[in-house]
């Protein structure tokens, strides 16, 4: 029963409630028309601490498809977070108004914290460098309609795999599914964090390598996960200048992979794809932000418990 | 060196030696109105060297942060001079307000009234987690 439950980190949800919600988003897919009036009278508040535009659009898209109303802010500088109001108080305010919260915050555990102080379902939207479940949902739902199961692939996570949350999160959801192979690909200083590789990948006997350069993996991957090397979550300005141009996917590169090969990028990118690339058919970044609304709107439905 | 026997209270045993005075503090036995003895490096035959602390009164406290020190501890509970029960403490599942989370990226560091929760994720190893941003505390 995920009726109001809270989403903080993928294992909150088990392998059959992740197919409840990929399962509701592919209906939504099909017949959104079903749906326009799925949460009339509910308000979702998203309440962002920090700058997003695609999560936050994304919620609100969602929760306006399915006649809901939204309400919050964007910035710390525009809530009482500015005058000192800490995560709790301004949940339980919140919680006063709104039946669903959505919380992005720069401090990890920030959305647990409001989901122990409330019994309002909160969404975790991102807390700084640690989770990103929704982005998560969207990942699994990309793979499964565009590779038809989250069974028996060989996926590459490129980038800054130590502060991007969006790789720990999906590292986190993949290992309970059968048969998939992580190759990680980055520079030393940002590999996983160890207990992603200890708790996670090694606990459960994965099979993993850790490797440095794309070029030399890209040709066994099924999925390619793309992320930015994010300048916000590095503590010196130097050390991100020179990580940042390490791994840019090009055409150069992309002709050594299969022609099957799926492209997922959490976006919003800077260089780390060329712009060349976008018009390949192997490039579903875009496609994937499209399924991130749908299965956020499955996600509210599930969490509000309003499905008919 | 004699310290005289308690009546009704507790007695912690086998502490690691020089453990002691860190328990006094986790356990605040400076701010009880009791008597409290504690002894050093008395002889032990199991560890050769141990602490001892003797807390004479009717008290009720957390003692599963004795676990987290040093799961070897025993506690004897003493009721008219006679150990009514004996806890082997073990690994606590969960501490509470026991250890700061270090991180700097974590809600804790900048939000005061959160309380600091670990929870054991290897027995084996004997690390905790932070429950808000997963960093290890490594208690070996």
């Amino acid at each position: 029963m995920l009726k109001g439950r809270s989403l903080i980190e993928p294992m909150d949800l088990s392998v059959e409630e992740l197919k409840e919600i990929l399962d509701l988003a592919d209906k939504i897919v099909d017949n959104p028309l079903e749906y326009v009036d799925a949460c009339k009278g509910k308000i979702l508040a998203t309440l962002f601490y920090e700058p997003s535009t695609r999560t936050r659009l994304s919620f609100e898209a969602a929760m306006l498809r399915l006649g809901g109303a939204i309400m919050g802010f964007s910035s710390a500088n525009s809530s009482s977070a500015a005058k000192g109001e800490s995560v709790a108080d301004t949940i339980r305010t919140i919680a006063c108004y709104a039946d669903i919260a959505a919380i992005r915050h720069p401090k990890e555990g920030a959305a647990k914290v409001a989901a122990m102080s409330t019994d309002m379902p909160v969404i975790n939207a991102g807390d700084g460098g640690h989770q990103h479940p929704t982005q998560t949902l969207t990942d699994l739902l990309t793979i499964r309609s565009l590779k038809g199961s989250l069974d028996n692939f060989t996926i590459g996570l490129c980038g800054d795999l130590k502060f991007g949350r969006t790789v720990h999160s999906l590292i986190k959801a993949l290992s309970r599914y059968s048969n998939i192979k992580f190759v990680l690909i980055s520079p030393d200083e940002l590999k996983v964090p160890e207990y992603i590789r200890e708790d996670i990948l090694i606990k459960n006997g994965l099979e993993f390598e850790e490797v440095e350069r794309l070029e030399n993996v890209i040709s066994q991957l099924d999925v390619l996960y793309m992320t930015r090397v994010q300048r916000e979550r590095f503590f010196n300005e130097a050390d991100y200048i020179r990580l940042k141009d390490s791994y840019i996917l090009d055409m150069e590169k992309l002709e050594m992979a299969k022609k099957d090969l799926i492209i997922l990028h959490p976006l919003p990118r800077v260089n780390e794809i060329s712009i060349e690339v976008d018009k390949d058919p192997r490039a579903s970044y875009f496609k994937q932000a499209k399924y991130g609304m749908f299965v956020r709107m499955a996600l509210i439905i599930k969490l509000l418990g309003v499905e008919k | 060196m004699n310290i005289d026997s308690v009546q009704k209270g507790l007695v912690i045993d086998h502490i690691k030696a020089g453990k002691s005075m860190e328990i006094y503090k986790y356990l605040s036995l400076d701010k009880m109105d009791c008597s409290v003895a504690i002894i050093q490096n008395a002889k032990s035959r199991k560890l050769g060297k141990k602490d001892i602390i003797k807390v004479e009164n009717n008290i009720t406290m957390d003692l599963t942060v004795l676990g987290f020190i040093d799961p070897n501890i025993t506690i004897n509970v003493i009721d008219n001079g006679v150990i009514i029960k004996k806890i082997n403490c073990g690994l606590p599942s969960e501490i509470i307000n026991v250890v700061k989370c270090k991180n700097p990226r974590c809600i804790t560091s900048i939000e005061q009234e959160i309380q600091h929760i670990f929870k054991l994720t290897d027995k084996e190893n004997k690390i905790y987690r932070c429950i808000y941003c997963d960093t290890c505390y490594d208690n070996n």
